[in-house]
């Protein structure tokens, strides 16, 4: 380990050295370029604590302004039950070339390497990956083989929703319980969708007759906060965020749940900054979110937002994410595109945490509880 | 398991590099693996089967070069492969004859089209433009305010005359954009519009509507490099609804492989223009064809690691470093902590090592190795006194106690630091003495260095001379992919490895014999189980039982 490390040190101490070297040899005459300044850290600069605790007052403010213009417009959504069918409307279709391509092969007499082959290319394109594809096609022969079955869509059905795992508890913790609300961290890479998962679930959610405040910890991204507000606003959920940009998403993220806590709503959502899961400082900011809430509540569930479109790097993020804040749930988003969303299959399989939603549009209501067979039979077309 | 692009074709190709000659079924198992591999860094389907039949065609009918063997050639031909798909064509962006230039963002939800619209923004207004950020993503709740605020970073006015949240018509937003340009005198209209899928028709008209009105000089078409196989589907459904002229590549700074270049490049022929890697506006730059093939082919990305380096590191350091690499002596411990912290500013240990070539191989490997262990060695040598950091051949058995009480350690890893420190050093001496810093940061000469002192502490019995190859060969750890024939790892100059290499040393192509590390293997005990793999021949064997 040692030795590893002086290499580390020798290499990138050479690379620098060295680059510099070059540049110096390189430039002659010219003025060595100035360095480039430290980039500050990406997340929020730390907000410190007289500050927070006089934007305590702040927070309650923006609070009620927030609730009260809303009142009159607020929309009560219709309950989530039953939202899965419309699902398989919509990803019929986009993912009927999917399906298709599957039925024509499937309905052949006989699968020859080739047959096999191409359902093993078929199940790549729907990013199931290339080892998990293998398995299922490998198992998938045997079975034919030694049962002489003719069908072997039913069983490849059969087999896709094994792997989907479909006893893996796929329920949201979202009542409150000794006398604290549920607490929800929304996670995930930029641009998956986490914001409006949020608000889609806070409707789902107040749909279903609960009271839900919303915690805006993205306090990095640009006019995220607003872009909450104005979910929250929409369906009536109280929304708490910093009264400026920037500010540390822990100390909002606790205050949404002291907040919550004090009005006594069943469940907190708080949102977080999309970040790269390679970026450790971002890593270690949401690790101090998660850490700083679990101070004065549990935090129920910490839900990964995967985007459907998302290639095998789905997998590593699921792996860094699970790592650093312990995921629980995964929403599966846009899926109503032309994307497969077959990653699913791998990061169940790798992480065994659950798909728990599935995000299929842009619409208020477009977020619906996972179901595995409902879910396969859509991307098998049938 | 990382199966990354880059580690599968270093796994095909280490398996390629023990052969002499190869036959069709070689070419053939090759092939199948660079299948497997590109669809595994989500290289969509279909240009993968183009792709390996090009590879094929070209691998059976190439003429015999002599100074490659047939395993590096059938690696410089996916390495030209892939360059000419990715690097076919650059251009730069084309300007209207009569201002203002028209250039329209489109892509997928969350692909990064708003941030991207300031980042080019920026860009442009760096180069003496007069950019204007038109606020056409009507649909997004907010996002009319998140351009005006990035636009407001990148000192770029934003004309956002719609409130957005699902009111006003963005084509009528586009077209005035035109007017209110002309009449301000700006000479770049940047439009950021909605994310929309390929299958909304509805949406996809609006789009082309958009264009349209507005008869953009240049469409680009905004996709996120993690994006997997459904990269081709949109990328054809986008060019049919809207029609693109260039690919721009966003969140770069992932680690996803970025198969999604590949195809789109391959399919469409739209070359990628721009690549922007990073949260901050001014982490946007024009796409470098070649680094990604490097990246692709586990080249490492050194140009990136050097790049990050100058960043960070001050000059006054850097000159100071350089000086006392080159003087070889000068390296003592405080130097070796000042450098510690220098790489923890560059960032995650593992994304650093990443960069370096080879480093696919020793993945293993590395991803033991976390920044704690370097916090660790530098609490280590912080626990020493000022004489002991100079000249640490005084530690003896007291102090040893002393400095593993003071940093919490064991005293075993004191004294292998403090072994490992002065084997470090000796190697760097010979590598300086031996000339191993051309160009390039002394990665050539590093590389035989440290497979010298590998040697040295490796070898428990020692003190024969030159080393056998064969033996080593032999004594190859199976569980790691490094199947290097000593006799070829030396050769293959012609392969566009790192800057100019010396011809003796292996270009860094797949890491081949390339710079590797001794790792720890379970348990961390390094012992003969884990000699290091791919062991050349030739280095002066020194020393028998040492640290250990």
């Amino acid at each position: 380990m040692e030795y590893l490390i002086i290499i580390i040190a020798i290499v990138v101490g050479l690379s620098a050295g060295g680059a510099y070297l070059l540049v110096s040899s390189r430039r002659g005459r010219a003025a060595p370029p100035p360095p480039a300044p430290k980039p500050p850290a990406t997340g929020a600069a730390p907000a410190d604590t007289d500050e927070r605790s006089g934007a305590g007052g702040g927070l309650d403010l923006a609070t009620e302004a927030v609730a009260e213009p809303a009142a009159p417009e607020i929309e009560v959504p219709p309950p989530s039950a039953g939202r899965m069918v419309r699902l398989r409307g919509r990803l019929a279709r986009s993912q009927s070339a999917f399906g298709s391509v599957l039925l024509g092969l499937l309905s052949r007499d006989t699968l020859d390497d080739e047959g096999w082959e191409e359902i093993e290319d078929t199940l790549i394109t729907a990013d199931v990956g290339v080892a998990p594809a293998r398995h299922m096609v490998e198992q998938l022969r045997t079975e034919v083989k030694v049962t002489g079955s003719k069908d072997v869509r039913s069983l490849l059905r059969a087999q896709l929703i094994e792997a989907i795992g479909p006893d893996l508890d796929r329920s949201l913790r979202v009542s409150p319980h000794a006398g604290r609300p549920a607490v929800l961290l929304m996670v995930g890479v930029n641009g998956t969708g986490k914001t409006t998962t949020c608000g889609k679930l806070a409707r789902v959610l107040i749909g279903d007759g609960r009271t839900v405040l919303l915690g805006a910890a993205d306090t990095f991204r640009a006019a995220a906060a607003d872009q909450l507000q104005t979910w929250g606003s929409r369906v009536g959920a109280t929304v708490v965020r910093s009264d400026r940009d920037g500010a540390d998403p822990a100390s909002v993220a606790f205050e949404a749940v002291r907040e919550g806590t004090e009005l006594e709503v069943d469940t907190v959502i708080i949102d977080t900054a999309g970040r790269l899961h390679t970026k450790a400082g971002l890593m270690d900011e949401l690790g101090k979110i998660k850490r700083v809430v679990s101070r004065q509540a549990d935090v129920d569930e910490v839900l990964l937002v995967l985007d459907a479109t998302t290639g095998q790097n789905g997998l590593r993020q699921a792996r860094v994410f699970a790592e650093v804040v312990d995921v629980t749930g995964i929403v599966l988003t846009k899926l109503d595109g032309t994307a497969k969303g077959g990653i699913v299959i791998s990061v169940q399989r790798e992480l065994g945490v659950p798909v728990k939603l599935v995000g299929l549009g842009e619409g208020p209501d477009d977020l619906a509880p996972f179901e595995p067979a409902a879910f396969v039979d859509a991307i098998l077309g049938s | 398991m990382f199966e990354t692009l880059s580690d599968r074709l270093t796994q095909v190709f280490s398996a390629l590099r023990g052969k002499g000659r190869l036959s069709a079924a070689d070419i053939d198992a090759t092939c199948r693996e660079i299948r497997i591999a590109l669809l595994e860094a989500d290289v969509a389907l279909p240009v993968v089967r183009s792709f390996i039949s090009r590879v094929k065609e070209r691998a059976s009918t190439e003429e015999v070069s002599a100074a490659l063997n047939p395993a590096q050639q059938v690696i410089k031909i996916v390495n030209d492969e892939l360059i000419a798909i990715l690097g076919g064509e650059t251009r730069r962006l084309r300007f209207a004859k009569t201002p203002p230039t028209v250039i329209l963002l489109a892509g997928l939800q969350g692909s990064g089209k708003t941030t991207l619209a300031a980042k080019l923004a920026r860009w442009l207004r760096e180069q003496g433009n007069t950019p204007l950020l038109v606020a056409a993503d009507l649909q997004r709740p907010n996002a009319v305010q998140q351009l005006q605020v990035v636009g407001g970073q990148a000192g770029v006015p934003v004309y956002a005359p719609q409130p957005g949240n699902g009111v006003g018509d963005p084509v009528a937003v586009s077209r005035d954009s035109l007017d209110e340009a002309r009449h301000r005198m700006h000479n770049i209209v940047i439009i950021d519009t909605a994310g929309r899928l390929g299958v909304d028709e509805e949406m996809m008209q609006q789009a082309a509507d958009i264009r349209d009105a507005t008869d953009p000089d240049e469409i680009l078409f905004v996709v996120d490099a993690m994006i997997g196989q459904d990269a081709v589907t949109t990328a054809q459904a986008f060019l049919d609804g809207v029609g693109y002229d260039g690919v721009v590549l966003t969140k770069l700074d992932g680690d996803a492989r970025g198969g999604a270049a590949l195809s789109i490049a391959e399919l469409t022929g739209r070359p990628v223009m721009f690549a922007s890697s990073g949260e901050k506006l001014e982490d946007f730059d024009v796409f470098h064809p070649d680094r990604m093939a490097s990246r692709i082919l586990d080249l490492g990305d050194m140009l990136t690691l050097i790049e990050q380096a100058e960043k960070t590191f001050d000059q006054e350091q850097t000159a100071a470093l350089a000086g006392k690499l080159a003087s070889g002596e000068g390296f003592t411990l405080e130097d070796f902590v000042e450098q510690l912290a220098m790489v923890r500013k560059l960032g995650p240990i593992g994304n650093l090592l990443g960069m370096l070539p080879g480093a696919a191989q020793n993945r293993e490997m590395l991803s033991q190795v976390s920044d704690k262990d370097l916090d660790r060695a530098a609490a280590i040598v912080n626990s020493m006194t000022p004489a002991e950091k100079r000249n640490p051949k005084i530690i003896n058995g007291s102090r040893r106690a002393r400095i593993a009480a003071g940093s919490g350690v064991a005293v075993g890893e004191v004294s292998n630091l403090v072994t490992r420190f002065l084997e470090g050093q000796k190697m760097m001496r010979q590598m300086m003495g031996g000339g191993g810093m051309p160009g390039m940061p002394g990665m050539p000469g590093m590389r035989r260095a440290s497979k010298q002192a590998k040697k040295t502490k490796k070898k428990p019995k020692g003190g024969r001379p030159g080393g056998s190859p064969a033996g080593a060969a032999g004594k190859q750890p199976p569980g790691l992919p490094l199947g290097t024939q000593p006799g070829s790892a030396g050769t293959g100059g012609g392969l566009g490895g790192l800057g100019g290499l010396p011809g003796n040393l292996p270009p860094g192509l797949g890491g081949e014999g390339g710079f590797r590390l001794p790792g720890p293997g379970p348990g961390s005990q390094p012992g003969p189980q884990h000699l290091p793999p791919g062991l050349r021949g030739g280095g002066a064997n020194r020393r028998g039982k040492k640290g250990r």
